[in-house]
């Protein structure tokens, strides 16, 4: 059955068969880097029309529907009509930090899909330390944010990148904590190692009310850390306009925009990975016919599938919950989910230690 | 690909970058003049610097952050190790939570996580 696994290590053979010794590798991270551009493109275009779709979808309107059949085209327009955009520096800006900063944040959001397994055997970097790699590189992040936000020279910027630092620090803790729940229950940071022990079911099926609990932990947390709303408020439209990308025009702006909705790809598929199972197929215990028909379907398809649908309910919040106050929602992080996820830690241990999952 | 997948990555993150950057730089016509590069705040003509000195606030959250990460930190092996362990793990990790515990209860009483 061809997959994606086999495909890359028949181009792999083929190219070491063929060419002499630094070329296959070269070759290589020419096509990975390829790939990874194409499928950053990709995710924007079809985040951004999801987004679009899904918002219109909830207020019962059509959304865009003009360009190309549905509106399929309509983000290849905006990006069209952002290429032909002035990217604007402010006189006053600090311009090598002006500049620098959407650099910075494509770094980022690219450099953190180094670990992700996007099907089965289908992975740029195993690395031994996985989790903590994603929890160390997003936290990178905020300084190319507040980068932003301070270089801008605009008073707007400055407040929405200090929101949103202090926002994505804070919540980058509960976060790691929900993390860590899947960590002691496998024993292992390595990606493949937490997906492999998902086999014969997600650990949001074999882990009991205390995985339930880390989940929904988690998808608070990096709704924050994404600034998506109810979290929005570093780039509240009606308060700062449009935070720390204020100044921001053109496609310096484009790419502050993608990085955004990369960053949202990532940690649902950081999620998907954790709680949902990774690429691997729904099982039901002994019911073999079912679990076959199951695993007919590409593992690549599973973990788009687990990653879009996570997309999808970071979307409902959005026009679900009204914005929170920045006191509001550091008294959420600090006096409720800090708490609630260190206790949640330590029933978890009890609940490894004891033996009480499947 | 090992870790040079990070070179890879970071390589076409730049040149992504660079070249949709460049791209739009040779595709516009840029008109000059001096209201453009004032900072946008509404169309109100700007009152004073914004490199000022800001809220405290937000500094005292960065604060109690860097202690609970580093703490986060110290338990990422911790967790990696529970299960072979056992009991002991449970316990050393009850008296790490006690002591962090108190210092959170410390920022608390002390104001340092209200929001001024």
């Amino acid at each position: 059955m061809p997959s994606l696994e086999n495909i890359a290590n028949n181009i792999h053979q083929w190219l070491n068969n063929n060419f002499g010794a630094p070329w296959p590798m070269l070759i290589e991270f020419a096509i990975v880097g390829l790939c990874i551009i194409g499928l950053f493109a990709m995710l924007g275009l079809v985040l951004i029309m999801m987004e679009r779709k899904v918002s219109a979808w909830m207020q019962l309107r059509l959304g865009p529907n003009r360009v190309g059949p549905v509106g399929m085209f309509q983000t290849a327009a905006d990006t069209l009509k952002l290429i032909v955009k002035e990217g604007m520096t402010p006189a006053g800006a600090d311009k090598f930090l002006f500049n620098l900063a959407p650099f910075i944040v494509m770094i980022i959001a690219m450099v953190i899909m180094a670990p992700l397994m996007f099907a089965k055997g289908l992975q740029m970097w195993d690395v031994n330390i996985g989790v903590l790699f994603f929890t160390a590189i997003s936290s990178v992040s905020v300084i190319g944010i507040l980068m932003a936000g301070w270089a801008s020279n605009n008073k707007y910027s400055l407040l929405g990148a200090m929101r949103s630092g202090a926002q994505i620090v804070s919540y980058e803790l509960s976060a790691g904590f929900a993390i860590l729940a899947i960590v002691i229950l496998t024993g292992d940071l390595k990606i493949s190692t937490i997906v492999n022990s998902q086999a014969d079911g997600w650990w949001i099926f074999k882990g009991h009310l205390p995985i339930w609990i880390a989940f929904v932990i988690f998808m608070i947390a990096v709704t924050a850390e994404t600034n998506r709303a109810p979290f929005d408020l570093a780039e509240a439209e009606s308060e700062l306009t449009a935070g720390f990308h204020t100044e921001y025009s053109g496609m310096k702006f484009a790419l502050f925009f993608l990085a955004e909705y990369v960053n949202i790809f990532v940690v649902c598929a950081l999620g998907a990975t954790l709680f949902l199972g990774g690429w691997q197929p729904l099982h039901f215990g002994t019911d073999t016919q079912f679990n076959q028909w199951m695993d007919y379907i590409p593992s690549s398809l599973w973990f788009m599938g687990k990653t879009f649908f996570l997309i999808f309910v970071i979307m409902w919040f959005r026009w679900t919950f009204p914005r929170l106050r920045i006191d509001q929602l550091l008294n959420l992080e600090w006096k409720y989910l800090l708490p609630i996820s260190m206790i949640n830690l330590l029933l978890v241990t009890l609940m490894a230690i004891m033996g009480w999952h499947f | 690909m090992g870790a040079s997948s990070l070179i890879v990555l970071m390589l076409s993150a730049i040149a992504f970058s660079g070249i949709a950057i460049l791209i739009s730089k040779f595709v516009l016509k840029a008109t000059k003049n001096k209201q453009k590069g004032e900072p946008y705040e509404c169309g109100v003509p700007t009152k004073g610097p914004s490199w000022i000195q800001f809220n405290v606030g937000y500094y005292l959250f960065a604060l109690i952050f860097l202690i609970f990460d580093v703490e986060l930190i110290f338990l990422y092996p911790w967790a990696a190790v529970v299960k072979t362990v056992g009991w002991i793990a449970l316990i050393e990790i009850v008296i790490f939570f006690f002591i962090l515990f108190l210092g959170f209860l410390y920022a608390h009483k002390k104001g340092a996580l209200k929001w001024q």
